[in-house]
């Protein structure tokens, strides 16, 4: 791979394990949630993620020119090729908590995939341009849920705040800028993370605020996701889960 | 001799949506281009929701149609620019989609009337329904549920 392949393939990486974690771990739902309607928006959601994994991965396996598909690269990869966020691989702890990940997250997602849809890249635009469409309905749901939760009744409201305690360390890891997103920023590929900050806490400031939650103070960030430098220790139990059957019956198809 | 792509889109035509089988694939915009490529026919397919578990039937509903009327050698291509939006919809499909009972897609951003009783008072349940494509109203007139076909 050319170095210029060799950063879009880890960029692509990026993308694609965001949505494939996440959308594994809410896919974990199916069937458990709180009420039938939101089983139904949990699944419909799993399922936009799974959908945009196959073309992040697929783009993603056709850059790297190693004959490896977007399934090899889901299935057969280990922890330490992760390059996933810390955020999506937390687990699902109670439904508010799964809820609070889901818009820390797509309210990144959209500002991301929106600054991508103008990528130098056609093939990574033309996905962003894609995607960007569900997602908007993504944000609009976890928003509106948070906001529901949040200024609830005195329970939901605990809750969401402590899932909100809980979850503010990861929110961090999205917006640090380390060599490859700076590589990325500077030939268009990608926008600099950090510029999608103003506008992402603007966005909070507001849901949290009609949710009546208070953000954290701490700017501390968890970090070691994304360069997959240190993943928690949750994304290895959940690995095992989704790799089961690849791993067991190497090449099992349908 | 090959057909003309004028008589393959009517065949297309005919191939139900496996989801929603009042209206067929070229109602719903999915089907982009149908062209000749030497001996080889081309039909480039858009997914609706990228992560529809329809559109792998509806490829292989679109070659098993093809096949029956004696095409043989084909290659389904999924393109996914342009996205696909629900203005692709045929009037055809929007109409059949109310007789059906799903309110077709407005830009407004949800349903005109209840595709029962046609009272304009409807409320929203949730943006998310029985397919990535659809959203769950109500109406507040006959009490029904009913489906959305949102926009996207």
């Amino acid at each position: 791979m050319e170095a210029r392949d060799g950063q879009l393939f880890e960029f692509l990486c990026r993308m694609g394990d965001n949505t494939l974690v996440l959308g594994h771990r809410v896919s974990e739902w199916c069937g458990h949630a709180p009420v039938l309607e939101e089983d139904i928006a949990l699944a419909n959601t799993a399922l936009d993620l799974i959908g945009q994994t196959q073309m992040w991965l697929g783009l993603a396996a056709e850059v790297e020119g190693e004959g490896r598909s977007a399934n090899d690269l889901a299935f057969l990869r280990d922890v330490w090729d992760f390059r996933n966020l810390l955020l999506v691989e937390q687990p699902n702890g109670d439904f508010g908590q799964t809820i609070m990940r889901q818009f820390l997250f797509d309210a990144w997602h959209l500002l991301m995939l929106k600054g991508l849809t103008e990528s130098t890249e056609p093939r990574v635009a033309e996905i962003a341009t894609k995607a960007v469409k569900e997602v908007q309905y993504h944000v609009e749901r976890s928003a509106d849920t948070v906001i529901g939760l949040g200024d609830g009744t005195s329970e939901s409201h605990a809750r969401m705040q402590k899932a909100l305690d809980l979850l503010w360390p990861y929110v961090g890891e999205m917006f640090v800028a380390d060599a490859l997103d700076s590589a990325l920023a500077e030939a268009g590929i990608a926008p600099d993370p950090a510029s999608l900050r103003a506008e992402y806490d603007a966005h909070l400031e507001t849901v949290m605020g009609e949710a009546t939650l208070t953000l954290p103070e701490s700017g501390f960030a968890q970090k070691g996701g994304k360069s997959g430098a240190q993943h928690s220790e949750h994304l290895g139990h959940m690995l095992a889960q989704m790799q089961w059957l690849q791993r067991a019956y190497p090449g099992a198809s349908w | 001799m090959r057909p003309g792509t004028e008589e393959i889109w009517r065949w297309l035509d005919a191939v139900p949506d496996p989801e929603i089988p009042v209206i067929s694939v070229v109602d719903l915009g999915i089907v982009r281009e149908v062209a000749w490529a030497g001996d080889t026919l081309e039909v480039a397919v858009t997914p609706t929701y990228s992560g529809c578990p329809a559109t792998s039937v509806i490829a292989m509903d679109i070659e098993t149609a093809l096949r029956d009327r004696g095409v043989g050698d084909i290659r389904i291509k999924t393109q996914i620019s342009p996205p696909w939006t629900t203005d692709w919809l045929s009037e055809k499909g929007r109409a059949r989609l109310e007789e059906y009972g799903i309110a077709p897609p407005r830009a407004a951003g949800g349903p005109e009337r209840c595709p029962h009783c046609h009272s304009t008072q409807v409320i929203r349940i949730s943006q998310f329904g029985s397919t990535p494509c659809k959203a769950q109203w109500r109406c507040s007139e006959c009490l029904e549920p009913f489906d959305y076909f949102k926009c996207i």
